[in-house]
């Protein structure tokens, strides 16, 4: 690969052959690539795929996974349901949040196969066709958002709150959403949203 | 013909998207096909690479290729913003925690990150020492982070200061009232935009594509071109609208790579980093600040003497930038008839410092705002009352030969200085605190836009900006839509795809809605030009007896609509009007030491009331307003949302955020568990924010930027509300617990 250029053009000196070489041929002699040997590698630790069945937002999802692949992983990866969001992947900031049983968790620290047979609902599965849910509207009502990132677990940890306790003091709202990180400061908005929201029965 | 929404706070253009999940962000999209990219990174800073072993990693089943920098062209393809001394990979050592040494592609996540470790545990290296203080990297004993070969015909070549600058006006004085002699620190803190960083890039028939939440496209595509010699025009950069930049997603970080692998592999791949690796991709640059400041008795300021040291990192990223901008404006807001300021980027082996909300600002307001706040306590003058007499008029020029202030300074000091009830009784363990901020925006820069008036009246803009929560999607529509007379609803923004978008420089320094703002209003203004001519043709009238409106042209005693004109204009072959619109500010100036002049500046009043626990050390804000100087706000409660965010994160470094090194440079707290930054729990109980308006901008209808104001002095105010109650001041942030209770403890020792 190594090619030297005769131009002395500082830190563009080789490009051009170096594209030349580069940009057209594929895997260059010297990248070391799987060869015949690829089969003898280590093996996989683990146990393989097994089927698991999960209900995600109504819906029966008939999947085949390893043991250890995450309620996120299983709907992002495996379902095409990408609304729920990976910041973290450590349960500590709370985009990845989803209802199980009506009790919001963070599913990036939660294994799919733990969570069969439980109503799992995420983000996409809140507005009723057209129809926003009041949590959801409240958060463009109020403009609890700004980037957007963190919003899905805000409103599946808030919509978790409400359906527990349907007219929260601030500071239940406060501690209700404490495991949430909201980067872009938007706290006190999500408060008035969560305030706002009125007839979300209880769950 | 619709009514005009400027001025009112319209809702947020993609905020349904963003609360049914539907918003993709990099990490949602697909990429049939792609090879995953898992980068191999060490477990210390600074490393010599003796032998990669990769043998064994090669054999997973699913990886394609491992490359290490042998593999790389010689000499090493290096990338940056502002110099190119970046490799694509760790050159012979790694130079910071987080430097990759290799980088897998396998088909699989899981292949490539278990090739990835097998390498970690079989790589051949030698620790060496590493640079990660201030006090470190200006030892002339310590290592070089960059050694001289690297950097040819450059006088500090041989030390690790990177740049240095000297900026200041005025002569020393003869004598002052006070001086005050004082050192303050300013900690490494993480962005954490709460999206990960996520990159993808496809080799095709052009070219290469890269995928990217990048804040500045064209940058990314410059960069990427420099570094593989490939034409502009064969680099595309897909920009989705970031979740969360602040600057961490400003400059090219893994991207340059990715497109070296795509090509060279004839692949796609992707990369998303963890929240881990995101902290080790991007942080906010570290200081040390030594201030003399000089009063009269009377509390003026007579000179300003600052030594600005800031830890930029392994390599220059935009940190050069960074530290001369804000170095260039340390001084204040104030009249300050005698400046010194000597600014140094020095070079560590620590994450590249970049772009972060404020841009140095932060770190220089800490220390002139505390200094400010002393002075006054010594002096006996109101806190208030000492900004009042240093503020400069509107109209005056503060620092000579610059942009003067441009806006009623005065009138958000004491709009604060009301909503905070400055004067009224405190109760026991309660303090307040108060501070300006002021950040030069952005200087000699351009933003083009193209705006399409379609047949049926409806329009497209198509700008370069990265709307990742500032709201420039709705304010451009807003904007868009007052000028052409179209309700928001019926204008779609078209943004971050440079092979369909116009050139803008970048999405930063507050300055898109006045730079892509003004871009965006001419290029609206040429839409009504080409819809005269238009008329005139159709209608066969002379141009100058024809009047576009907003929404309206009239022609000989009739008021048509745009689209009767156009259906008229173009008959049954149909079309459209193209408009462009460019601003480039008051341009590029080669005698100013910051290559132009700043075409505003962003001005904050933050004040604060605190309640200290004296037992715990805990700080509690429970009060916090804002007054920000905006022109104009064309959306106030998007604007309202930027300031409290800034402040918002701003508590976060004056109270909790702070990555912490060890002695091998490692980051000790990666990761939201760790690493403390603001939730619900930390909200003030009361927090106001007030908008000064006087339509005194540079930008649409009089609007300046903001943004940034709400995270500019904050660290000041808390740190004087603390001293208030504690009689102690902090000079080193954040003021953690830890530090105020012992700050409390070592002043009873004293006292007693």
């Amino acid at each position: 690969m190594a090619s030297k250029d005769d131009s002395p053009d500082g830190v563009n000196l080789s490009r051009r052959n170096f594209l030349k070489s580069t940009g057209v041929v594929g895997i260059a002699a010297t990248v070391v690539s799987p060869g015949e040997a690829a089969q003898s590698g280590p093996p996989v630790v683990g146990p393989g795929e097994v089927p698991v069945r999960l209900n995600v937002n109504g819906r029966q999802l008939n999947l085949s996974i390893e043991p250890r692949v995450t309620l996120l992983d299983a709907l992002r990866m495996r379902a095409d349901l990408t609304g729920s969001k990976r910041g973290c992947d450590r349960g500590a900031c709370g985009a990845c949040t989803m209802l199980v049983d009506g009790r919001p968790v963070y599913s990036c620290s939660t294994l799919a196969i733990e969570v069969q047979g439980k109503q799992i609902r995420n983000v996409e599965g809140l507005a009723n066709g057209n129809t926003l849910h009041p949590v959801q509207q409240a958060f463009c009502d109020k403009d609890a958002l700004m980037c957007g990132f963190c919003t899905p677990g805000f409103i599946m940890a808030s919509v978790g709150l409400l359906e527990k306790i349907p007219n929260p003091t601030p500071e239940q709202i406060r501690k209700g959403l404490d495991g949430n990180i909201c980067r872009c400061g938007t706290f006190n908005r999500i408060f008035e949203a969560v305030s706002s929201v009125k007839g979300v029965r209880r769950g | 013909m619709s009514e005009h929404t400027i001025g009112q706070s319209i809702p947020r253009i993609g905020a349904r998207e963003r609360v049914t999940g539907a918003q993709k962000y990099t990490a949602d999209l697909p990429f049939p096909g792609a090879l995953h990219v898992q980068l191999v990174h060490l477990d210390a800073a600074r490393l010599a690479i003796r032998r990669v072993n990769r043998d064994e990693a090669a054999r997973v089943p699913g990886v394609v290729a491992i490359l290490i920098a042998e593999d790389l062209p010689d000499p090493m393809p290096r990338f940056g913003p502002a110099v190119a001394d970046r490799p694509l990979l760790a050159d012979g050592e790694t130079r910071f925690f987080g430097e990759p040494v290799a980088a897998v592609a396998a088909e699989t996540l899981d292949a490539a990150r278990q090739a990835a470790t097998l390498i970690r545990e079989q790589i051949e290296v030698e620790e060496l020492p590493p640079v990660i203080t201030v006090e470190q990297a200006l030892d002339p004993v310590s290592p070089l982070v960059q050694g001289p070969e690297s950097r040819p015909g450059d006088p500090l070549a041989g030390t690790n200061i990177l740049r240095e600058w000297t900026f200041g006006w005025g002569t020393a004085p003869d004598q002052a009232h006070l001086v005050i002699e004082r050192e303050y620190r300013f900690p490494m803190v993480t962005h954490f935009a709460i999206e990960p960083h996520a990159f993808a890039a496809a080799p095709d028939e052009s070219g290469v594509t890269i995928w990217s939440p990048t804040q500045h496209p064209f940058v990314l595509q410059r960069v990427v071109a420099a570094c593989l010699a490939l034409p502009l025009a064969r680099v595309r950069i897909v920009a989705p609208d970031p979740g969360g930049g602040f600057g961490g997603k400003g400059w090219p970080k893994f991207e340059p790579l990715l497109a070296y692998m795509a090509l060279r592999l004839g692949r796609a791949v992707r990369l998303v980093l963890t929240l881990e690796e995101s902290f080790q991709a991007a942080r906010r640059t570290s200081a040390r600040i030594q201030a003399r400041s000089a009063f009269d008795r009377d509390g003026r300021i007579i000179s300003q003497d600052l030594r600005t040291d800031f830890l930029v990192g392994a390599y220059a990223d935009i940190g050069i930038r960074v530290v001369s901008k804000a170095s260039y404006a340390a001084c204040g807001p104030y009249r300050t008839p005698h400046a010194s300021v000597h600014a140094r980027a020095l070079l560590s082996h620590t994450t590249p410092s970049t772009a972060f909300r404020g841009f140095g600002t932060p770190q220089a307001s800490w220390a002139v705002e505390s200094q400010l706040n002393e002075a006054a306590r010594i002096l006996g003058i109101d806190a208030v009352e000492i900004r009042r007499r240093n503020l400069p008029r509107k109209g005056e020029a503060f620092i000579p030969g610059d942009t003067p202030a441009d806006g009623d300074w005065g009138a958000a000091l004491a709009a604060a200085e009301r909503s905070i009830d400055w004067h009224a009784p405190l109760g026991p363990g309660r303090g307040r605190g108060i501070s300006l901020g002021l950040k030069s925006s952005s200087t000699a820069s351009a933003s083009l836009a193209i705006v399409r008036l379609l047949f049926d009246g409806s329009v497209s803009v198509f700008s370069a900006t990265s709307d990742m929560g500032q709201g420039a999607r709705t304010v451009f529509a807003q904007i868009a839509g007052r000028e052409l007379g179209v309700s928001p609803d019926r204008i779609v923004l078209t943004m971050g795809d440079t092979a369909v978008v116009p050139f803008d420089s970048s999405t930063s320094a507050s300055r898109s809605t006045v730079f892509m703002g003004n871009a965006i209003l001419r290029a609206c203004a040429d839409i009504r030009a080409q819809l005269r001519r238009l008329a005139a043709r159709a209608y066969d009238v002379p141009e100058e007896t024809i009047a576009v409106e907003p929404g309206a042209v009239r022609v000989a005693g009739r008021e048509l609509t745009y689209v009767e004109v156009l259906r008229d204009g173009f008959g049954p072959p149909r079309g459209e009007l193209v408009g462009v619109g460019e601003d480039r500010g008051s341009g590029f100036r080669a005698d100013h030491p910051l290559g132009g002049r700043p075409e505003f500046w962003e001005f904050m009043c933050s004040a604060v009331e605190v309640e200290v626990d004296a037992e715990t050390g805990v700080v509690d804000v429970t009060r916090l307003v804002l007054a920000s100087d905006v022109g104009k706000a064309l959306n106030p409660r998007q604007v309202e949302a930027q300031d409290e965010g800034a402040a918002t994160m701003g508590l976060g470094h004056s109270l909790m955020e702070e990555l912490i090194l060890d002695e091998c440079g490692r980051v000790r707290n990666l990761g939201a568990l760790d690493y403390r930054l603001p939730t619900t729990m930390n909200m003030p109980g009361e927090l106001h924010s007030i908008l000064i308006e006087n339509e005194d901008g540079p930008g649409p209808y009089g609007a300046k930027g903001a943004g940034e104001g709400g995270i500019l002095g904050i660290a000041a105010a808390v740190g004087a509300a603390v001293q208030q109650v504690t009689g102690v001041q902090i000079r080193e942030l954040p003021l953690t617990p830890e530090r105020v209770w012992r700050a409390i403890a070592q002043n009873r020792r004293d006292g007693s």
